[in-house]
């Protein structure tokens, strides 16, 4: 049921063949298969080589010659250069503020999370079925259709145009808690509960010292997956912060995009750098942390 | 959470187990509580919230000088949207991006995850890792790429076009929803693909062995035995990627700022944040109510075509 328990088969790439199989009609299958994957590959990397490109080019440079290289005066410091002083450096703030919403709104919503699956896969009491259940359902939910009534309701409280107003909503995570608790359920073994009760330990020590340990590589995967969804999201912080101070990254840039045709419009080269800057702590993230991506999506598929 | 009701001892025998259940119960809700409280708050309230609104009208008297009143008014809100020709539209386009765009988005995703878990493939791990790239990046910044990568004047997809002599421009009228459906399919076939592959890999090798032995050929294996086993991958990606298709807002928004011709209510999130825009709450809370519905009766309209069909095999 979950990912430590999945057999998983070597895929590093070396097959062994086995000798007794006639080897050239599936060479041919061979070259057909490769054919379709670097097709594959490159209809997924173009567009992220073509920001690459684009970010060593002047703003006059991105309208003329070959989009997908480079030519033209070599501009790339330049451009990181202007990147940061635009609007008197505005984009270090949103960098930090994308730090800051997504490393505090997942951390405190893996822990919550944590402590709700534990206690979902734990404890037998009436209704933890519906309860579990109301939290596959909210699973389904479309996220945008929160973000409306969520500002019509922060509005009074003076929530509008605060950090509250968009980690308060980030730190509730259904998918995280189904995902602790089918990890919960499934490796930590309630002898081991029982052990620490008959020590003496309270409820929350033997969640803090042996639960909370066991669950460990799920916690990352949850922290994970939260954190990404906050750092990508964009309709939450856009709609609750008019205050360009307090914005994400991401609506920052967004932002930049769309004064095209304004007076005095951010240029082009300048909007293609911040995205390109933009997204290297997450491609950073996810390539030093693949096991986990994985882990994730394997017990989100296996039901 | 409301909905972890109190145990109560009735019908428990008295005694230490019983005062032992009501005293795990009671952890069990404190552990519950913080994210109980947040989830009230944060998902039940809003969603009440809006039904709530949807049934209400606002009313201004006279010249419009006092304060204008609530008034309740039934399915006023939702009689007006369903005839309001511009959402009829919206939910009717993202309908159609949905038909076309997800089949074709979990089929190209279901190929790649059963080549990538065929045992001859070279690369595997560049290959999946170049798949799933594009869901390491925001879903805004994606879009971002892409809407200058279609733009009229900017677009190198454009200017090779007519290097060969085509003319094409992209964000034209026609091309619009083809357009939004590909950022789509870029955006998360690498997501569906690694759902998928999860599954195929937990499939025992000793299955495809066996049926290697027995004369099989791969596609066979892959036909036969290894998409039958990975069914319930496949309902789970089709149930989300409905649930994203019926969101679809990023994508055409992003869009927007290089293709003014994409009009304001082109897709239902899109009127509803229109309304929003316009000071219109009780209506954009319909529109959501109607959207989060057609979501709702689609997806689970999905899970029990499956179910049914899984039954009778």
């Amino acid at each position: 049921m979950t990912a430590t328990e999945t057999p998983v088969r070597p895929d590093n790439g070396t097959t062994t063949t086995p000798p007794d199989r006639p080897r050239t009609p599936l060479a041919l299958s061979r070259w057909l298969v490769l054919g379709v994957m670097v097709l594959a590959a490159v209809y997924f990397l173009f567009p992220v080589w073509w920001l690459l490109v684009a970010s060593t080019k002047t703003s006059s440079g991105l309208f003329s010659g070959n989009g997908f290289w480079f030519g033209g005066h070599f501009a790339f410091f330049g451009n990181v250069r202007a990147v940061f002083a635009q609007q008197g450096g505005i984009f270090w703030r949103w960098l930090l503020n994308s730090a800051l919403y997504a490393v505090g709104g997942a951390a405190a919503g893996t822990l919550i999370s944590a402590l709700a699956g534990y206690a979902l896969a734990k404890y037998p009491f009436r209704g933890r079925e519906f309860a579990f259940n109301v939290v596959l359902a909210a699973v389904l939910v479309p996220q945008p259709l929160l973000a409306i009534p969520l500002y019509l309701m922060f509005s009074p409280v003076h929530l509008v145009n605060t950090y509250w107003g968009v980690l308060l909503p980030s730190v509730v995570s259904p998918f995280g808690v189904y995902l602790a608790r089918i990890y919960a359920g499934a490796s930590v073994p309630d002898e081991l509960l029982e052990a620490g009760r008959i020590d003496g330990a309270g409820e929350t020590r033997i969640f803090a010292t042996i639960a909370l340990r066991v669950m460990s590589p799920a916690l990352v995967t949850i922290f994970l997956f939260q954190f990404v969804s906050i750092w990508t999201n964009y309709l939450l912080p856009v709609l609750m912060l008019a205050d360009d101070r307090l914005q994400p990254v991401t609506v920052g840039i967004v932002g930049w995009q769309s004064q095209r045709g304004i007076g005095n419009a951010v240029p082009f080269n300048v909007v293609v750098t911040a995205a390109l800057i933009s997204v290297i702590p997450l491609v950073v993230l996810f390539l030093t942390l693949q096991r986990f991506w994985r882990s994730g999506l394997i017990s989100g598929s296996v039901k | 959470m409301t909905t972890a009701a109190p145990p109560t001892t009735a019908g428990a025998p008295p005694g230490r187990t019983s005062r032992h259940s009501r005293r795990r119960a009671r952890t069990a809700l404190t552990f519950l509580a913080p994210f109980g409280i947040l989830f009230a708050a944060m998902y039940l309230a809003p969603i009440g919230y809006t039904v709530y609104q949807s049934l209400f009208q606002e009313h201004r008297s006279g010249l419009g000088l006092s304060a204008p009143t609530k008034v309740f008014a039934g399915l006023a809100n939702y009689r007006a949207a369903l005839d309001d020709s511009g959402f009829r539209g919206s939910l009717l386009r993202v309908l159609l991006i949905g038909v076309v765009q997800v089949p074709v988005m979990l089929a190209l995703s279901l190929t790649l995850a059963l080549l990538l878990d065929a045992r001859r493939t070279l690369f595997k791990r560049f290959f999946r890792l170049a798949f799933f790239l594009p869901y390491a990046l925001p879903g805004v910044i994606g879009a971002l790429m892409w809407s200058f990568l279609v733009a009229p004047g900017l677009s190198p997809i454009t200017a090779a076009a007519h290097h060969v002599g085509l003319h094409l421009d992209l964000t034209s009228n026609s091309l619009l929803a083809p357009t939004i459906g590909n950022m789509l399919t870029w955006g998360w076939t690498g997501y569906n693909m690694l759902i998928i592959y999860s599954a195929l890999q937990a499939i025992p090798p000793e299955l495809s062995e066996a049926a290697t032995m027995d004369g099989c050929s791969a596609f066979g294996i892959a036909w036969r035995i290894k998409i039958p086993l990975v069914r319930p991958a496949l309902v789970l990606t089709t149930v989300f990627s409905i649930i994203g298709t019926a969101q679809l807002y990023n994508e055409p928004a992003i869009l927007h700022n290089v293709a003014p011709n994409l009009s304001s209510d082109y897709t239902p999130i899109f009127a509803a944040y229109d309304a929003v825009d316009a000071g219109n709450f009780d209506y954009a809370a319909t529109e959501s109510v109607i959207l989060a519905l057609l979501a709702f009766v689609l997806s689970f309209g999905f899970l029990r075509l499956v179910q049914r069909r899984g039954a009778a095999l």
